[in-house]
């Protein structure tokens, strides 16, 4: 068994990768997004950014009030195109 | 947050492709750069844009800047030594009727003495590009297509350059606002920012939408408007088409990335200018009736994600570049209406010649900000999202 721990599970990021980015300076979720697409998947973050979150505290000595969650991007759940095009 | 420089020989406003390009060949050349970025870098219109990269135009600056961006693009993972994401699978522009025949018949033209590789298309042959769409659903009766258009990834892009840029000793600081530029003797004396005082001679504002703010702090009148835009993403489904599809009539654009998602915009009818950050159901609406007439296909694709970033728009639609002829020192690198990430290369590579070696070019003449005293000035016309 791989000692691999799957932070976002969309884009198969793993903590490692994650602590990685952080350390190259990327040291906010908005920027690990643009970075590694964290939460950038179908699940849009769900699970994922808050673990993110409690990385970067851990790694930043930050408190999770300080550590802000990227806007939450519309549609809430996958909408297909063909519903959405009803009048 | 660390203690900041106390002097540069140049001063970049605005950490985007065009802010991190020039920081890199500014740096390169030996100039000691400070970029201050009010956000995080990409956090503007290049991280929100759709990633295309086209040299089919209708003015001949814009074909000749972004012939010159794309051969550089090609070149860039090389000397950036880091991968960028390109990805040369053609724009298919699709023609409606006679009258934009006409026009596309003229840009081809114009385009080929240019030496670009681009042809007009049957409907039969546009399937053979993209086989997904659907001719009667479009109204097409042809379309024109450059197979060395693309796409590169923004993101990625612009951490190459901020990356390389550090390696060549330029600074890049994030979160930091720029609240005030002092002059002396009609001359760029110092940056105030949130973090300091920063001693230059050189400013560009390569602030995107922001630009007009910026300009407004050294009493510059900008003509740009900012225009919110709005973007969708779908699921990664299995990658059937490699070209971007736009049309300038219906203002659509769309294209399927390597992983399988399929991307793209449309403005919303109605659309006016200003600072507006919410996301639309307008436009989701209008977008996913114009893709499924494009490609009833689709109909069954889900949308995951919408989000919206500014076009800085100029009355031409052309960005404006180089001196002010008020103040000294002074350099835009604004107004590109939507091709900001595109033209990036060419643009940033003309503005470095311009403050390193004093060089001026046709094209920089071109796209100063007097041409709008001028009493005519040639529309780009080629614009879509």
């Amino acid at each position: 068994m791989s000692d691999k721990v799957f932070i976002c599970r969309c884009e198969d990021l793993t903590q490692e990768e994650i602590e990685q980015a952080i350390d190259e300076g990327f040291t906010t979720l908005e920027e690990l997004k643009c970075r590694l697409r964290l939460g950038m998947g179908p699940c849009q973050g769900r699970s994922c950014l808050s673990l993110a979150r409690r990385i970067l505290c851990k790694k930043t000595n930050k408190s999770t009030e300080e550590i802000k969650l990227p806007p939450s991007r519309p549609p809430e759940v996958p909408v297909s195109l063909g519903t959405l095009a009803s009048d | 947050m660390n203690e900041i420089e106390k002097k540069a020989d140049i001063i970049i406003i605005g950490g985007g492709v065009n802010g991190c390009s020039l920081a890199y060949q500014l740096a390169k050349k030996g100039k000691k750069v400070v970029l201050c970025e009010r956000n995080y870098i990409c956090s503007g219109a290049t991280g929100r844009c759709g990633a295309g990269i086209r040299q089919q135009w209708s003015t001949r600056e814009n074909t000749e800047l972004s012939i010159k961006s794309i051969k550089i693009f090609e070149k860039l993972e090389k000397e950036l030594g880091q991968d960028i994401g390109l990805r040369q699978g053609g724009y298919l522009i699709i023609v409606h009727n006679n009258k934009d025949m006409i026009q596309a018949e003229t840009n081809v033209k114009m385009q080929k003495e240019l030496g670009l590789d681009v042809s007009i298309l049957t409907p039969n042959e546009i399937l053979d590009v993209v086989s997904i769409l659907d001719i009667e659903g479009m109204k097409a009766i042809g379309a024109t297509f450059c197979p060395t258009d693309g796409h590169v990834d923004p993101f990625k892009t612009t951490h190459a350059y901020a990356k390389a840029a550090e390696r060549q000793g330029a600074k890049l600081y994030k979160f930091t606002n720029v609240t005030d530029i002092k002059t002396k003797n009609k001359r760029i004396d110092c940056v105030v920012t949130n973090r300091g005082k920063i001693k230059t001679n050189i400013v560009i504002n390569a602030a995107g939408a922001w630009s007009k703010q910026i300009a407004e702090k050294l009493n510059i009148k900008l003509p740009n408007k900012p225009f919110r835009k709005e973007i969708l993403v779908t699921e990664r489904v299995k990658p059937v088409f490699k070209a971007m599809v736009i049309s300038f009539k219906d203002g659509i654009y769309f294209s399927q990335q390597d992983e399988g998602q399929i991307l793209g915009g449309i403005p919303i009818p109605n659309e006016i200018s200003g600072y507006l950050t919410n996301p639309t159901f307008d436009f989701l609406n209008h977008m996913s009736k114009t893709l499924t007439r494009y490609s009833p296909k689709l109909k069954y694709v889900n949308v995951i994600r919408q989000w919206t970033g500014y076009y800085d728009v100029t009355p031409d639609a052309r960005p404006i570049l180089g001196e002010v002829d008020e103040i000294k020192g002074f350099i835009q690198c604004n107004g590109f209406s939507g091709h900001g990430f595109m033209l990036s290369p060419m643009v940033t590579k003309i503005l470095t010649d311009y403050i390193t070696d004093g060089k001026s070019s046709d094209i920089l003449e071109k796209l100063l900000i007097k041409r709008f005293k001028d009493k005519e000035i040639t529309h780009e016309t080629s614009v879509v999202g």
